[in-house]
């Protein structure tokens, strides 16, 4: 896919998922340093939004944003001017759920607030009014690729501004009865602050589309995180990341596509 | 940037199936706005509903994508020689060569409304024949377009409100600039659902009558539904005089408000700024705007502020959303090409519904369409939620004369 080689610096890492709380304790995990214990993801609260906003999120919005801010604090970066991408492959489907089954009711009347969740830039939206951030923010869905989405517009942009970009990636599952015609396992978020310029990091490359069969983890128990979640594709990425290795990965993208990437440690 | 060639354009909305029609109705000042009679929908509004959309019938081999927003992206892609435009690119390109990037905000949700209505009485299932992937998922409208054409690149949904289908075209500057692909598919489609309706009317953002963008008497949008689409690819370095390029874009958040801009429309104002820095004009060069311009009283003020502050009151604007209704996700792709055809015919559309101009808001507002020279054209998309995205059209050879 490359004319010429797209790639950035990982500055920092934020995750949350199950098992997961943050980067550290996934990294010790992935690092093979600390057992996994596979405990269901806990929502965080997001601290950076004012209490009346606080109030009216939902945990797909929660997730993103705090992973965002867990990348931002680890690279001491300033949130206000950073660019950023969401990707996220189903967006709120709790709040989503509540609207249908009211507009399937006698009284279709739904909540304002109920509303402007239900945009899919929902957790954009209150990024910036956490943060203050101005500068371009994007929300791509790309089904169980989004990630891989995610990561190419992210480069692309991070190439263009000649500045760092904030990519975060979440998804919740659905409440039944959209669960069974779309299952998520868990909740699972990732944000990667993504520099293009500088040498003092591990740097990702985007390299070619192609028909390779993504990369699977060697616990079969976290591999079903990783199937399971779109948000979480990523973690065979993160796991050489935690092992300070170099290679080539490749994660799911279209039906009939992979992305392929590679780090340099 | 380096600007792109739009070597394909096509538009379908409730004031017309493809171009003919659609150029017809902006120069004509016709509205396609008209009373709900939408589904079961009993809001006092006004919608601008596709006709004969429910006639489309999709093939079997892309039956998994039935629902009306798909079906509306075919009646789209259709129009125009547009299906066989892509198709060309695809087979010019390669298949990996060519991105499908698109826009929308609810996708084929209208699917999911209706089957919450018939879910099972005692376990509460979704009927069988619900189909997530290729209806309700936000991406399912791009993953269609994209096996109807045949093409395998980069692809995906950008949804940000009412700017979705904005900022897919710089999203695919991007991706040509990096030589990532040769051609991209970008556009909107967005088609009439309970949600956007009931929760606008929740908002108390829906007007009672047909919009009246920038009248002091505006009330709220008219909800409509759209499918537009542009093939991108690199311009030759000798491009026909008639030929319609992309020359600039801008992007920003407001960081202000999920469901109200900010008031200065201080985040209009820079996307503007940028679209204009990235394609190396200045404010005097712009000969025409398509603004945002819903009718809520709060964005037309805040972007006849943002557009006052940086342009004065000397550049013509108007607002189509009282033709065609605001078409939310598809509204950037639809009003880029209303830029496009603008640029062509030499004809700043009018602003049907407006009667009155608001007198505190000092642009230069225009309500009837208007022939003039056009060489650089401004189209604003603000989103829902402070996405906001600017648009500058360009033609090649100079003014239309």
């Amino acid at each position: 896919m490359n004319a010429k080689p797209l790639s950035a610096t990982i500055r920092s890492v934020g995750l949350i998922g199950p098992g997961f709380d943050n980067w550290p304790e996934a990294r010790a995990v992935l690092a093979g340093n600390v057992p996994w214990s596979p405990v269901a993801t806990r929502i965080p609260s997001p601290g950076v939004l004012p209490p009346a906003e606080r109030r009216r999120v939902g945990a797909v919005v929660k997730l993103a944003l705090c992973a965002g801010v867990e990348a931002v604090d680890a690279a001491g970066a300033d949130a206000s001017r950073l660019a950023t991408v969401f990707a996220s492959a189903g967006g709120d489907g709790a709040n989503c759920h509540a609207i249908c089954e009211a507009l399937a009711s006698d009284d279709r009347r739904i909540s304002p607030t109920r509303f402007h969740n239900s945009v899919n830039n929902a957790a954009s939206g209150y990024w910036g009014i956490a943060t203050g951030a101005m500068a371009t923010s994007t929300i791509i869905s790309s089904y169980d690729g989004s990630l891989a989405a995610g990561l190419i517009e992210a480069l692309a942009l991070a190439h263009e501004l000649a500045q760092p970009v904030l990519l975060l990636v979440y998804d919740h599952p659905y409440p039944e009865p959209l669960a069974a015609a779309r299952q998520v396992s868990d909740a699972f978020a990732m944000a990667l602050l993504l520099d293009p310029r500088g040498n003092d990091a591990p740097r990702l490359q985007l390299g070619e589309l192609c028909d390779a069969a993504p990369d699977t983890l060697p616990d079969a128990e976290m591999d079903a995180v990783r199937s399971g979640t779109p948000a979480a594709r990523g973690l065979p990425l993160l796991a050489l990341l935690a092992q300070g290795c170099s290679g080539k990965v490749v994660i799911d993208y279209l039906d009939d596509l992979r992305l392929e990437l590679s780090l340099t440690a | 940037m380096k600007p792109l060639l739009i070597s394909r354009h096509t538009a379908t909305s409730c004031i017309g199936t493809g171009l003919d029609a659609t150029r017809a109705a902006l120069a004509e000042g016709r509205s396609g706005l008209r009373h709900c009679d939408f589904e079961t929908i009993t809001l006092d509004t006004w919608i601008g509903r596709v006709p004969d959309l429910e006639a489309v019938v999709m093939s079997p081999a892309l039956a998994d994508y039935d629902c009306r927003n798909n079906r509306l992206a075919l009646l789209g892609l259709m129009q125009d020689g547009f299906i066989d435009a892509a198709i060309d690119a695809v087979s010019r390109y390669g298949a990996k060569r060519v991105a499908v990037l698109l826009g929308t905000s609810t996708s084929g949700i209208l699917e999911t409304e209706l089957a919450y209505r018939r879910r099972d009485p005692v376990s509460g299932a979704l009927p069988p024949d619900f189909h997530y992937r290729g209806s309700h998922n936000i991406f399912s409208v791009a993953e269609f377009v994209r096996h109807a054409i045949g093409a395998g690149g980069p692809a995906w949904v950008i949804s940000t409100a009412c700017s979705s289908s904005a900022k897919v075209f710089a999203s695919a500057s991007r991706l040509l600039e990096l030589g990532l692909v040769d051609a991209a598919i970008v556009g909107g489609v967005d088609s009439l659902c309970l949600t956007t309706l009931y929760g606008f009317n929740s908002l108390e953002l829906v007007a009672p009558e047909p919009c009246r963008p920038f009248d002091p008497a505006r009330s709220g949008i008219s909800i409509g539904e759209a499918a537009a689409f542009a093939l991108l690819e690199r311009a030759p370095a000798h491009p026909a005089d008639d030929a319609i390029l992309l020359s600039g874009y801008g992007e920003s958040s407001d960081a202000h408000h999920m469901s109200s801009p900010h008031p200065d429309g201080l985040g209009a104002r820079m996307a503007m700024e940028q679209a204009l820095a990235r394609a190396g004009l200045a404010t005097a060069d712009i000969d025409y705007i398509n603004l945002h311009g819903t009718g809520t009283p709060s964005n037309d003020s805040a972007e006849g502020a943002a557009v006052r502050q940086l342009f004065g009151n000397a550049t013509p604007a108007s607002s189509t959303k009282g033709a065609t209704g605001h078409t939310l996700g598809a509204a950037g792709g639809l009003e880029a090409v209303f830029c496009a055809l603008a640029l062509s015919d030499g004809l700043i559309p009018g602003s049907p519904g407006t009667r009155n101009l608001d007198p505190a808001i000092d642009i230069a507002y225009r309500q009837v369409p208007q022939h003039a020279p056009l060489r650089h054209v401004l189209s604003n998309s603000l989103g829902f939620g402070g996405t906001n995205c600017s648009l500058i059209l360009s033609r090649a050879g100079g003014k239309t004369s």
